[in-house]
Order: C-alpha cells, then sequence, then structure tokens
C-alpha cells in the first residue's frame, strides 16, 4: 500500500527509537550473560539507531536491507561468543531487518482501514502478537525435543557443546539405544500388532454400521449414536477400570485379544464420527440408479458406494489407528507385560528410569503423527472434492 | 374401496411392510457394532458399577455369622453371645480350609483398621482351639461317633438331621472341606467342629430328642443324656483367648453392618464417610482426602478450561479470518499437536519444565533468575496445568474455529456502518454468535481434563494429581477395587451430565475430529 514511499513513519521520532530500544535490550540480555549489563544496552541502543537511520534512508530494497541487518548480527554474534552467537545472532539480524521495515513502511495497518485509530492499530498489532506466542506455545514443545533426541550425553537439556554446534556435542546413540534395546523392539512390535488389527475390527463394524445409521428414520437413531459415541466421551481411566474389572471375569485380561477388542471399542466413535459426515454428502441417487440398472446390494456397496466414501473411512481409520498406537491407560490395564506397547514402555521410562531414548521414540512419533496428519489433509481435500465442495 | 397395489393385496399394509423391512435392514446394518460395543464397552462399564455396590464376600464367608448377627443388638455394649461365637467358628473353619479368610479380612480392613490382623490371626490359631474335649467324650460314650460310616447314616436321615441343625450344616462345611483336602469321604474321622455343634444341638434340642422316634433316635437319646454331664466349653472365652479383640463391639458391628450383599460403604468411603454401627459418620481428620481430590480435580479442570478459552479464543478468530492459504499453514500448528501423541507432549513438558530443564537453563543463563533459586514448575499444580492446557488446547481451538467460520462478516459490517465501535461490535455482535462454539470447546475440554491421568501422574507430582490418579492407584496398588469403582462411578456420573449438556447445545452428531 505504501510501498512508493520510503518512509511513512516519521524515521527519527518513532522508527529509530523503537529500533534502539529493541536492540538494547537484546545488548542487555547479551551483556547480563557477560558481565556488562549497562554498557551493553548502551551500545545496543546505539547499533539500533544507526542501523535503523541507514536502513531506512539509504537501503529503500527490503531484501538487501534484511541481508545488511543479518550479516551484521551474525558478525556480532560471532565475534562475542562463537558459533551460538553466529546462529543466534542470524536469527536476530533478519527478525531485526524484518522490524525496521515493518515498521517504516507501514506494514503494521496493512489489513486495517485507513481511518483506524492508534489504539485500534495497536491492539490489532498486540492481538496478532498474542496469537502468535500462543501457536508459539503449542509447536515449540514438540520442536524442542527434536534436537533433544540427538544429545549425545544422557541429559535432557542442551549441553554446551550442543549450543556451539560441536560435532560430538551430537550423536544417534539413543535412535541406536532405540532399536537395539530388546524391550523397546518389542514394545514397537506389540504396538504393530495390536494397532492394525484393532483399527480394523473398528472400521470394518463402524462404516456398516455408519451407513445403517445414516438411512433415514432408523428407529432410536439418537440412544444408538449415543452408546456408539461413548467410548470416546467416557473418560480413560473409567474404561480402563470397567475393562479390567470384566475382562478379568471373562479371561481375558491380560490376553491380547483383551487389548485388541479394547481398542477397536475405543477407536470406533473416530469411524462413526467420520464415515457419518462423509455420508451427509453422499448422493443416494447413485446407488439407486446402479441398481435399476442391475447392480446386487453386495455390488452396489463395492463398485459405487464405496470408492465415493472411500477418504471417509481412511481417515476414520487413521484416527482409530492412532486412537490404538497411542493408547496407554486402557493397555496399561487390560494388558500385561506381554501386550506391553510403545506408550506403555514410554510412560515407564518417563516414570520411572528417565532415558534420552523416550526423546528418539518421541521424535520418530513425531514424524508418525506428520505422515498421518498429511494423509488425513489430503483425504479430507480430496473426499471434499468429489462431494463438490471447494476444498477449505 | 381401498387402494390395491398390482397384486390386489391392499397397497397400504404393502407399503407398512416395506417400509418395516427397510429398517430392519438398517438395523441389521448397525446390530454387530452395537453387539460389539454392547460387549466390550458398556458391559465393563456396568460392571464397575456393580462392583460399586457388589459385598457379596462378607454373607458369602461368613454366612452363619451373619444369620446369627441378627439377633444382636450394638447398642446393648456387650459383644454377642455363645451362638454367635459358635457360628463364626464353623464359618471360620471352612473358611480356613478354603483359605478365603484372608480375602475377607482384606475386604473388612478398608472399613476398618485392625480386622486383618484379627482374621489372620484367628485362622492361623482356630486349629489350635482346645475344642477336643466334646469329640473325645463323645467317642469314649460310644465308638460309632468315630464311625464315619455311622455319622453318614445320622446326618442322611431327615428326622435326625432335622433335630440337629447346626450339626448337619457343621457336618456339610466339613464334607466340602474334605472334599477340598482329597481325602476319602467314607475313611475320615469328623473334625471337632462337627462335634462342638452336636454337643450344642443336643444341649439345645435335649425336650424333642427325648420324644423323638425313628432309626436313630435311641443314639442320640443316650449322647444327649451324655451331654448334659459334660463340662461346657466357652466358644467366645476360647477367641477372646486368641485375640482380646473378639470382645470389642465394634469389630462386630463392622461385621453386621457390611453383612448385606450390597452396600452403600464404597460410596461412602469416596465422599470421605464411613459405615459404623452408629450409622453414617465422617472418616477420621487424617484419612479425609476424597472430597479434597475431587474438588481439586474440578477446581484444575476448570482453571485449564478457562486457560484455553482465553488463549484459544483469539487464534481461533484469527485463524477464521484470515485468507484461507495463510489460515490452512497456521492450522497446521494446531494440528500436529492434535496428532502427535499424548506421551510424547508430556515427556516434552517434562524436558522443559524440570529443575535443570531447558526454561530454567534459559532463565539462568539470561540472568533473570539466580543458579540455586531455579523455579519449580513439574511436580506441583503448575505443571499439570501447563501440561494439559497444551495438550487439550487443539480441542478448543478447533470448535470455535468450526463455528467461527461460519460466521458471516455482514452483521460486524452492518453493526459498524450503524456506529458501533470495534467494541461494541465484537461485545454486541460478533462474540454472541461463537457462545455456541464456547459452550462445545469448554464442555469438551471440561470432560476430557476431568478424566486425564497420564499426565497429572507424570508432572503433577503429589499437589497435582487427579482423582484418576487415586483411582488407578486402588485398582493397581491397594486393590481395593469396590472403592475405585465407586470413585469411577461418581466421575461417570459427572461427566455423563456433562456429555448429556454437550449433546443438548452442539448434538453428538456434530462432533467434529480433526
Amino acid at each position: 500500500m505504501t510501498a512508493g514511499n520510503t518512509c511513512s513513519v516519521p524515521l527519527v521520532p518513532v522508527v529509530m527509537p523503537s529500533t534502539a530500544i529493541a536492540v538494547a535490550l537484546i545488548g542487555l540480555l547479551v551483556g547480563i550473560a557477560h558481565g556488562f549489563a549497562l554498557p551493553g544496552a548502551a551500545v545496543g541502543a546505539a547499533i539500533g539507531a544507526v542501523l535503523a537511520f541507514m536502513l531506512v534512508r539509504y537501503v529503500p530494497d527490503r531484501r538487501a536491507g534484511s541481508l545488511i541487518a543479518t550479516g551484521l548480527f551474525t558478525f556480532l554474534g560471532f565475534a562475542v561468543s562463537g558459533l551460538t552467537g553466529l546462529v543466534l545472532g542470524a536469527i536476530v539480524g533478519l527478525t531485526l531487518g524484518w522490524f525496521v521495515y515493518w515498521l517504516a513502511r507501514g506494514t503494521y495497518r496493512r489489513n486495517l482501514p485507513t481511518y483506524a485509530s492508534p489504539v485500534h492499530v495497536l491492539s490489532h498489532n498486540a492481538f496478532r502478537a498474542f496469537c502468535g506466542a500462543v501457536l508459539f506455545f503449542l509447536i515449540a514443545p514438540i520442536l524442542t525435543i527434536m534436537p533433544l533426541s540427538f544429545n549425545a550425553q544422557d541429559f535432557f537439556t542442551f549441553t554446551p557443546e550442543m549450543l556451539d554446534f560441536v560435532a560430538a556435542g551430537y550423536s544417534l546413540k539413543h535412535y541406536r539405544d532405540f532399536f537395539g534395546n530388546p524391550d523397546w523392539q518389542q514394545a514397537l512390535r506389540n504396538s504393530v500388532q495390536i494397532a492394525p488389527v484393532a483399527t480394523l475390527l473398528s472400521v470394518s463394524f463402524g462404516t456398516l454400521a455408519a451407513i445403517g445409521l445414516s438411512q433415514s428414520d432408523v428407529p432410536y437413531r439418537r440412544t444408538i449414536m449415543a452408546v456408539l459415541i461413548s467410548p470416546m466421551i467416557v473418560p480413560l481411566i473409567i474404561s480402563a477400570a470397567g475393562m479390567y474389572f470384566f475382562y478379568s471375569r471373562i479371561g481375558l485380561q491380560g490376553t491380547y485379544l483383551g487389548v485388541v477388542l479394547s481398542h477397536a471399542a475405543l477407536g470406533i466413535p473416530f469411524v462413526i464420527i467420520t464415515v457419518t459426515a462423509t455420508l451427509v454428502g453422499f448422493d443416494r441417487s447413485l446407488t439407486r440408479a446402479a441398481a435399476i440398472m442391475g447392480a446386487g446390494p453386495m455390488r452396489v456397496f463395492f463398485r459405487v458406494q464405496m470408492p465415493l466414501i472411500l477418504p471417509g473411512v481412511i481417515s476414520g481409520g487413521l484416527f482409530a489407528f492412532i486412537t490404538s498406537f497411542d493408547e496407554v491407560v486402557v493397555v496399561l490395564f487390560v494388558g500385561s507385560v506381554g501386550q506391553k506397547t510403545l506408550p506403555w514402555q514410554m510412560f515407564i521410562g518417563l516414570r520411572e528410569q528417565i532415558s534420552p531414548t523416550i526423546l528418539a521414540v518421541a521424535t520418530i512419533l513425531v514424524a508418525v503423527s506428520i505422515v498421518l496428519l498429511t494423509t488425513v489433509e489430503l483425504l479430507r481435500r480430496r473426499s471434499e472434492r468429489l462431494r463438490g465442495i471447494t476444498p477449505g | 374401496m381401498p387402494n390395491l397395489a398390482a397384486d390386489g393385496s391392499a397397497l397400504k399394509r404393502r407399503l407398512r411392510k416395506a417400509e418395516r423391512a427397510r429398517k430392519m435392514r438398517a438395523l441389521a446394518l448397525v446390530a454387530p457394532l452395537l453387539v460389539f460395543v454392547l460387549v466390550t464397552f458398556i458391559a465393563p462399564i456396568a460392571d464397575m458399577l456393580f462392583r460399586s455396590v457388589e459385598n457379596q464376600i462378607v454373607s458369602e464367608t461368613l454366612p452363619r455369622t451373619v444369620v446369627a448377627l441378627d439377633d444382636w443388638d450394638h447398642r446393648s455394649g456387650r459383644a454377642p453371645d455363645e451362638d454367635v461365637f459358635a457360628a463364626l467358628y464353623v464359618d471360620l473353619y471352612e473358611a480356613r480350609a478354603f483359605k478365603v479368610h484372608t480375602r475377607l479380612a482384606s475386604r473388612l480392613n478398608y472399613e476398618r483398621n485392625g480386622m486383618a490382623s484379627l482374621f489372620r490371626k484367628t485362622g492361623r490359631k482356630i486349629a489350635r482351639m482346645d475344642t477336643g474335649r466334646y469329640a473325645q467324650a463323645f467317642k469314649d460314650l460310644d465308638a460309632a461317633w468315630a464311625d464315619p460310616g455311622a455319622w453318614n447314616a445320622l446326618m442322611s436321615d431327615p428326622h435326625s438331621a432335622a433335630l440337629l441343625p447346626e450339626t448337619s450344616s457343621a457336618w456339610s462345611s466339613w464334607r466340602r472341606v474334605v472334599s477340598h483336602r482329597g481325602d476319602a469321604l467314607a475313611e475320615t474321622e469328623p473334625d471337632d467342629v462337627v462335634f462342638v455343634t452336636l454337643y450344642r444341638d443336643l444341649q439345645s434340642n435335649g425336650e424333642r430328642i427325648a420324644t423323638a422316634v425313628g432309626p436313630q433316635s435311641e443314639r442320640l437319646k443316650t449322647a444327649a443324656q451324655a451331654a448334659a454331664q459334660m463340662e461346657p466349653l466357652s466358644l467366645r472365652d476360647q477367641f477372646l483367648g486368641i485375640e482380646d479383640g473378639w470382645g470389642d463391639t465394634g469389630i462386630w458391628g463392622t461385621i453386621a453392618a457390611f453383612s448385606d450383599p450390597y452396600t452403600a460403604g464404597y460410596f461412602l468411603a469416596a465422599v470421605d464417610l464411613q459405615y459404623t454401627a452408629e450409622g453414617v459418620q465422617g472418616q477420621p481428620e487424617s484419612q479425609r482426602i476424597y472430597i479434597l481430590l475431587f474438588e481439586r480435580t474440578l477446581i484444575l479442570s476448570l482453571v485449564i478450561t478457562l486457560t484455553c478459552v482465553l488463549l484459544g479464543y483469539p487464534v481461533a478468530y484469527l485463524l477464521s479470518n484470515l485468507p484461507l492459504r495463510i489460515s490452512n499453514l497456521l492450522l497446521i500448528l494446531v494440528l500436529l499437536p492434535f496428532w502427535t501423541s499424548l506421551l510424547v507432549r508430556t515427556s516434552a513438558w517434562k524436558v522443559l519444565l524440570q529443575q535443570q530443564g531447558v526454561i530454567n537453563d534459559l532463565l539462568v543463563w539470561s540472568g533473570l533468575v539466580a543458579d540455586d533459586e531455579r523455579w519449580a514448575m513439574i511436580n506441583n499444580q503448575t505443571g499439570t496445568i501447563i501440561a494439559m492446557t497444551h495438550i487439550l488446547l487443539p480441542f478448543m481451538i478447533l470448535p470455535l474455529y468450526s463455528v467461527m467460520k461460519t460466521i458471516p462478516g455482514a452483521y460486524a459490517r452492518a453493526a459498524r456502518s450503524l456506529g458501533a465501535n470495534e467494541w461494541t461490535v465484537f461485545r454486541r455482535v460478533y462474540f454472541p454468535q461463537t457462545v455456541p462454539g464456547i459452550g462445545a470447546g469448554c464442555i469438551l475440554v471440561f470432560i476430557l481434563a476431568i478424566g486425564y491421568y497420564i499426565t497429572p501422574e507424570l508432572v503433577g507430582g503429589t499437589t497435582g494429581t487427579f482423582i484418576s490418579n487415586r483411582i488407578a492407584y486402588h485398582i493397581s496398588s491397594s486393590l481395593n477395587w469396590g472403592l475405585a469403582a465407586a470413585l469411577g462411578s461418581i466421575l461417570l456420573v459427572v461427566v455423563v451430565v456433562l456429555y448429556w449438556v454437550y449433546d443438548k447445545i452442539v448434538g453428538i452428531d456434530n462432533v467434529k475430529v480433526g
């Protein structure tokens, strides 16, 4: 909007002081760490003011400006504290470069009407910053454990070697431990043996039932739905307690079958919900047309209905799979040592002999979730495309 | 003249039949899953509810004592009389042989401390009680009393069995014990227990025996006359000799209070009350923990729900107002945690929050916190709140987002054009339209929060644990399954009520995942 002007916001009274304050704060932090707090802040303020002035006045190209700021701070960071400083400096420089132009060019008002008052502008940006902080809160823990899983030490925190980016600070030993340790391998085998079978059970029963429920005027529809959804609503500890009591009565406690059945029950609501949602958009005249042309009920189901609702069935199945694969409370009670799954092993690891191998496993599981999430998203879009809804 | 179908039958009936067939077909598709869920899920829940009131162990292990105690009044302040002790003697004789008295001991110990050791000690010493004197006296009187065959003849005669009710009951106990041991019935001499009850029957039914007729009556008359001369033996004294506790009316009050096959005792214990002979009373101050735990579970869940709304509402608003390309990208930041294993996220928080963890290291490095004053953010309520807010936040954002996406922008624009400022637009126009989403998200998060087990267990320490942790403790460590079931049932009722509310607000059909 304001790309034509070099500067839509007053440079000396606004942009320079703001940048100076920002860099002064960084200088203060660096100063505290190295024992020269106040001088650090003063130097920071000076650098900030000069940088802002130079960039806005003499570097109209935004990319070039950012590059200059990044280069400057990378150099400064490296000078102060080596490789760690280099990386941090690069991040700071990139952010500052963006900040100066964001402020100077009035980009911060971009999505606001021209008549917006300063209070409005401020609250708008504060709101965005808050949302950014919440999203950071959501994703940061998951991102933090990834580098930590390559720790060469048995620590749960970044060692000085890791921060200095010394190769000796990193290793694959926790991954080697995961793939070499019989406990973890047995747990992985158990998980892989339980989850698919439970998924198969929930998907086959669930899809049939969802098709039945989608027909008009099914008697007691609400009650049946409530019963079928209940495993998702009842707290896991209650399900686990009930299953433990009941399965020990009928001899299923501590057996593979018991764990599979309980996990299948927990996965069913997800299949019902996703498949029912897919069926809402399903055009019934297609099955009728197929029937008129002489296809039997089985043929109609497998050749006409199934291909169309398949995306919903698969994402329901993935939900059921992840439910079983991640489940720990029920298996803790219904299973015995012979059915120890990956989450169970992690739970023990976290509670008793805390070992960084858990972080390696966690990183692998995050990778698995990314794959599953991508698949589900792609399926959802395909399903919406098939049903003629524009992907959202 | 009714409308007729092609084959001449009434059209209306044919239509109804077709309609019914369609319904049945739909039901037939649902039936397998319904049966599956009923067996694998609903039956276990029903079993848990049943276990929370079931109490058959007392009346099954001490059937005679329970009956005899009916006549005893604990308000008399005196321990029960000889009849009750005689019944207890026979009951414990059989219970000990089948080794079920220890289970009963553990059960009653939940209600009153000291019961376990009382029963165990008595069980160990009951065989050494000085009860052999009657057996000896009867055998001296007539050698046939030592003969299993003669006993069998006596007890299988209905007339004499009617005259000797306690003996025939003890006799059947003895037979069960003998066959349990694997001994031959015809060759084993009856135990003391049978002679003790025989003496008691002969004494109390002396007059009826004197006038009785029948094949065994002569033998009984002789025995009754001899019994009248025998020196009586007090079982009460014998029991008191083993353990003074048997003279305590409190012990007997507890047995009497829990003699019904169903009990409210577990539910009372779950709300820090107990069932004593004097009626319902509060637990001793030091043992009251469940009300506190329920309160803590509710308060922490409320705090977590509130934090989720405060953090989730702005994000959902932002996502629903950004261009699709960007919002889909940002949505990944919400969906990735949602799809990531609960344990992965909990372990991440453990790593971040602990004393030597990443956040504390960062604080110390930046000089904000001294090295010896590292914050305690884990193994307390703070840890539980932070980790659970993170885990449940997607469950708040996603329903809010799906509601906000459907709110047309025209209303807000109309309000603005009518002169409302931004705050009024939000408060009077936008916010009311998002209330269903807030309701849905809050109930969902709250329901999930109050039943959480894993995260409080791992990051909650002692002050940040929930009622679920106590349930798990009672199932796997203290083995007090009845109390676990009662605590679970209370939690279940809370959840079902909330579920019902959720259904009213959102409708079960509209639950969305992902």
